[in-house]
This record gives C-alpha cells, sequence and structure tokens, in this order.
C-alpha cells in the first residue's frame, strides 16, 4: 500500500517535471504529456509488437548472462585456485565499456536480434561474475564451519550456505544491470535492425514524429520500471529472512 | 560412546620457517557422560582441542580416538556449538533445529518430530516459524543447542557458547546447559575463558596455556554438575584455585 502510494507520487512529480519543461523548453522534441498521452492511446497496437521484441531481448539476454556468470562468480569467489587465474582476466576485462564490441558483435551475427542478445549477455555475465565473487568470499565461515561437522557435502554446503547467503547479491546486481541493460539494448536497437523500442523512438525521430518517439521513450521507461519492480519482488520473496 | 581420547597429540599450522605449533603433546581424555571444562587464555589451543574432537582437524602427530578407533572425520553422533552458534539467518527456526538431520538424509517426517522435540527441550518451540535475525541473543544460543539436541548425540562440543551473552542471561544458560546434560546424559566439552563457568559445570577442568598451547594441570570438580554447588563456600574456593592455576601459567584468566 505504501509502495503503490510511492509509485503514485513519484509518478505524478514526473509528469508535473515534464510538463513544466516542456513548456519552458517549448520545443516539439519535447512534446507534452498532454500531446503524448493521445499518441500512446492510438499507436498502442503499433508500440506492443516493438515492446514485446524489446522486453524478449531483455529477458533472454539477461537469463543468458546470470545463468553463466552467477555459477561462475560463486566458484571464483570460493575456490582459491580459479581466483589466482580468473581473478587478475576479471581486473582487466571488467571495466572495458562492452559497448564497444557492437560493431564486433554485428560483423560476427548479423544486424538481428542475435548480436543485442549477446552484447547485453556480455555485459550482464562480468557484472555477475563480479557481484558473486565478492558475496562468495564473505559467506559466514562459522556457517560452513558447522555445516561441516554436521559432516555436509560440498554440494550440501552449496545449496544451503553459499546459495542463500549470495542471493541478496543476485539481486541487488540483477536491479543495477537492467538499467544497463536497457540502455545497451536501446542504443544497439537504434543502430541497426527494424524491431524494438529503440529502433521504434529513432525511426520516428527521423520522421520528425515527436510525439510518436515520445510514446517510445515512455514506453522503454515503463520497460525499466517493469523490470526492477519485479527484482524487487523477486528479493523480497526469497531473502524475506534478511527482514526477521 | 565410551570415551574420547588423545593421546601425545600436536597441532602444528603451516610449515617451515612460519610453522605455528598450536598444541603440544597434548593428552586428554573423556568418558561417557562426563562433562569437561577446558579454560585458558587465547593461543593456549582450546578452539583446537574442539576442532580434533569433532574431527573438523586431524592432529599433526599423536593418535586422536574415540572407542580405540582414530576420528576421521565428523561423526554422527559428536555436535559442535561454535562461538557464534553457527546458524543460518536464511532458515527457520525449525529448519535451522533440522539441519543435521537433513544433511544426514533422515525422512522428512522423523526431522519434524525430533526437531520439534528439541525445541521443546529449549523451550523455542512456539518460534518455530521465526528467522534467527529475530531471536535474541540466549534464544539464538537455545537454538544451536536444539540443533546438536535433535541428532541424538553421544558428545556435545561447546566452543565459548555463551561468551556473548550479559552475565545474567549467561547463569541463566549455564544451568540450562547443566540441566540438559544431566537430563540427555551425553558426554560434554565445554571450552571458556570464564573460570566461574569453567568451576561449575566442569567435572574435570584442563587448565591450559599458550606459546605452545599445553594442558598445565587437571583440576578434579566432581561436585559439579548440581545449581546447588554455585553458591557453596567449596565452588569459591575451586574458583581461587584456578585462577592462581591460570595467573601461575602466565597468561591469567580474562576475568571470573
Amino acid at each position: 500500500m505504501r509502495k503503490a502510494l510511492g509509485y503514485i507520487w513519484g509518478t505524478v512529480f514526473v509528469i508535473i517535471l515534464w510538463w513544466l519543461l516542456a513548456i519552458g523548453i517549448d520545443s516539439p522534441a519535447l512534446p507534452t504529456p498532454a500531446a503524448t498521452w493521445p499518441e500512446l492511446v492510438s499507436c498502442f497496437q503499433k508500440i506492443m509488437p516493438q515492446f514485446w521484441a524489446s522486453f524478449g531481448r531483455i529477458i533472454l539476454s539477461m537469463a543468458i548472462g546470470t545463468l553463466l556468470g552467477a555459477p561462475c562468480g560463486l566458484w571464483i569467489g570460493r575456490s582459491k585456485r580459479a581466483d589466482a587465474i580468473f581473478g587478475p582476466i576479471l581486473y582487466v576485462l571488467y571495466p572495458v565499456p562492452k559497448i564497444v564490441f557492437l560493431p564486433v558483435l554485428f560483423v560476427l551475427f548479423g544486424l538481428g536480434g542475435e548480436a543485442k542478445v549477446i552484447l547485453i549477455a556480455i555485459a550482464i555475465f562480468f557484472q555477475m561474475v563480479v557481484t558473486m565473487r565478492d558475496a562468495a568470499k564473505h559467506v559466514p565461515q562459522g556457517a560452513i564451519d558447522s555445516m561441516l561437522s554436521l559432516s555436509a557435502t560440498k554440494l550440501q554446503i552449496f545449496t544451503d550456505v553459499v546459495l542463500p547467503s549470495s542471493l541478496p547479491a543476485l539481486f541487488t546486481a540483477l536491479r543495477i544491470t537492467c538499467g544497463t541493460a536497457v540502455a545497451i539494448l536501446f542504443i544497439a536497437e537504434s543502430m541497426a535492425g527494424s524491431s524494438g523500442l529503440g529502433y521504434y523512438i529513432m525511426h520516428a525521430w527521423s520522421l520528425l514524429e515527436y510525439p510518436q518517439m515520445f510514446a517510445g521513450i515512455v514506453a522503454m521507461a515503463a520497460l525499466g520500471v517493469i523490470l526492477y519492480e519485479a527484482f524487487d519482488i523477486a528479493e523480497r520473496l526469497t531473502t524475506r529472512w534478511r527482514r526477521a | 560412546m565410551r570415551e574420547l581420547c588423545f593421546s601425545h597429540v600436536d597441532v602444528v599450522y603451516g610449515s617451515g620457517k612460519d610453522a605455528i605449533t598450536a598444541l603440544d603433546n597434548l593428552d586428554f581424555t573423556v568418558s561417557d557422560g562426563e562433562s569437561v571444562a577446558i579454560i585458558g587464555p587465547s593461543g593456549c589451543g582450546k578452539s583446537t582441542t574442539l576442532r580434533l574432537a569433532s574431527g573438523l582437524l586431524r592432529p599433526s602427530a599423536g593418535t586422536t580416538t574415540i572407542d580405540g578407533s582414530p576420528i576421521q572425520g565428523p561423526r554422527a553422533s559428536t555436535a559442535l556449538i561454535l562461538q557464534d552458534f553457527g546458524l543460518l539467518p536464511w532458515k527457520t527456526v525449525r529448519a535451522n533445529a533440522e539441519l543435521g538431520l537433513k544433511i544426514r538424509h533422515v525422512p522428512r517426517g522423523e526431522r519434524k518430530e525430533r526437531a520439534s522435540e528439541a525445541l521443546q527441550l529449549v523451550g523455542l518451540e512456539e518460534f518455530a516459524d521465526a528467522y534467527p535475525g529475530s531471536l535474541s541473543g540466549g534464544m539464538r544460543q537455545r537454538l544451536a543447542l536444539a540443533r546438536a539436541l535433535a541428532l541424538d548425540v553421544d558428545l556435545l562440543l561447546m566452543d565459548e557458547p555463551l561468551s556473548a551473552l550479559d552475565a545474567l542471561l549467561r547463569e541463566q544458560l549455564q544451568d540450562t546447559l547443566l540441566s540438559l546434560w544431566r537430563k540427555e546424559g551425553y558426554a560434554q566439552i565445554l571450552v571458556t575463558h570464564s573460570i566461574d563457568e569453567a568451576v561449575y559445570l566442569g567435572q574435570r577442568i584442563y587448565v591450559m596455556a599458550p606459546r605452545p598451547g599445553h594442558v598445565v594441570t587437571v583440576v578434579q570438580n566432581e561436585d559439579a554438575g548440581d545449581e546447588a554447588y554455585r553458591q557453596s563456600g567449596e565452588f569459591f574456593a575451586r574458583c581461587n584455585e584456578v585462577r592462581e592455576l591460570l595467573r601461575q601459567a602466565g597468561g591469567g584468566g580474562s576475568h571470573a
């Protein structure tokens, strides 16, 4: 309830700010919410396929990046040997902005969806490896010793201690990276291809259809909010113990 | 278990120039149903002794046996309670109490029953669905006890289990430890740096000293095991005796 009220207040604030800016700047490139709204309603049919195209790419790429990155991170964090080998590589590769590989991926995988999904998956992968590696290093030793003294196997220690204690970090990483993922997707879709919200926004821009462009921007913002909120809810459900 | 026996045990951490001798020529026995306390300043090898008994650590030299066979690793009816209790904060009180049984693949129904009994024994049954984070320090300690008791242990090892609690709660839980031990009949080893705790709970008290860790002397304390003992003159005399021994050993007990 409190959360819903918060969202209403946040949305109202953003709309008012947008309105004031639109009036102040008075440019066709920044239409008022009132001018955008009918556009959003009337091109809803046109936007939805683009929305689903973008949504599908984000979900697929984040799933790939997480499913590959999180186990790698946990492994590197728990194994001294793996950390010695892969830790330095991470330090070199992690700060590289992955978006710069977009042209390479376009050449290798073509201008369709694959290159976009792979690029986002790579960015998410590195974020996951680094976050989960740190989380795995901070698993409470007392919990592990207790499990060992109860003659737990390595697998049991992983499923009952390492995994649950790293789960909050996983969701934090997901929430933070969904912003990055949407940003990369926008750039990738606007540069090449003929589907997705990024394409839609830049296409409307090139036709000087500003209200339509803004309808696309609102849809892209909604995509980010939906993802963030979904991860937030998933985190609440799986880490109830943290609020005990 | 009839007897836990350490004979001429050395434990050396590291190797070469950096080697640190944690335990030097330790002889140590605990019989069935006995309550033994180990006291000494930090670095005297108290915790190392417990890790040996639990099977988490193997000696560098000498032998550690239970009923004549060497301790190869963690044993089904030995339970270890660590200083920070080793509870899993992401599991409910009940799931924590069931943990040892789950690891040993005890069927769900029996697991639930035995955990409930153990929680009842320590007075936590009404908190079964809470998470450890919402429990007080004393309740967490009792949960750690319940987890051990659910396993039907015959040897309970405790590493400074009460050191995080305030004085009154500490005495209460010492009474809890005493009554559970009398009721359940397991052998227990209590590592502590508190003199009165060692004297109240230990039928024999191993006084240890550091650099390298070794046993200075073993104090016989047959009167331990009774609530009335704490108020008696003998109790205070025994505390003073142990305090003097610790002082002579050079480390000094941190407090009584």
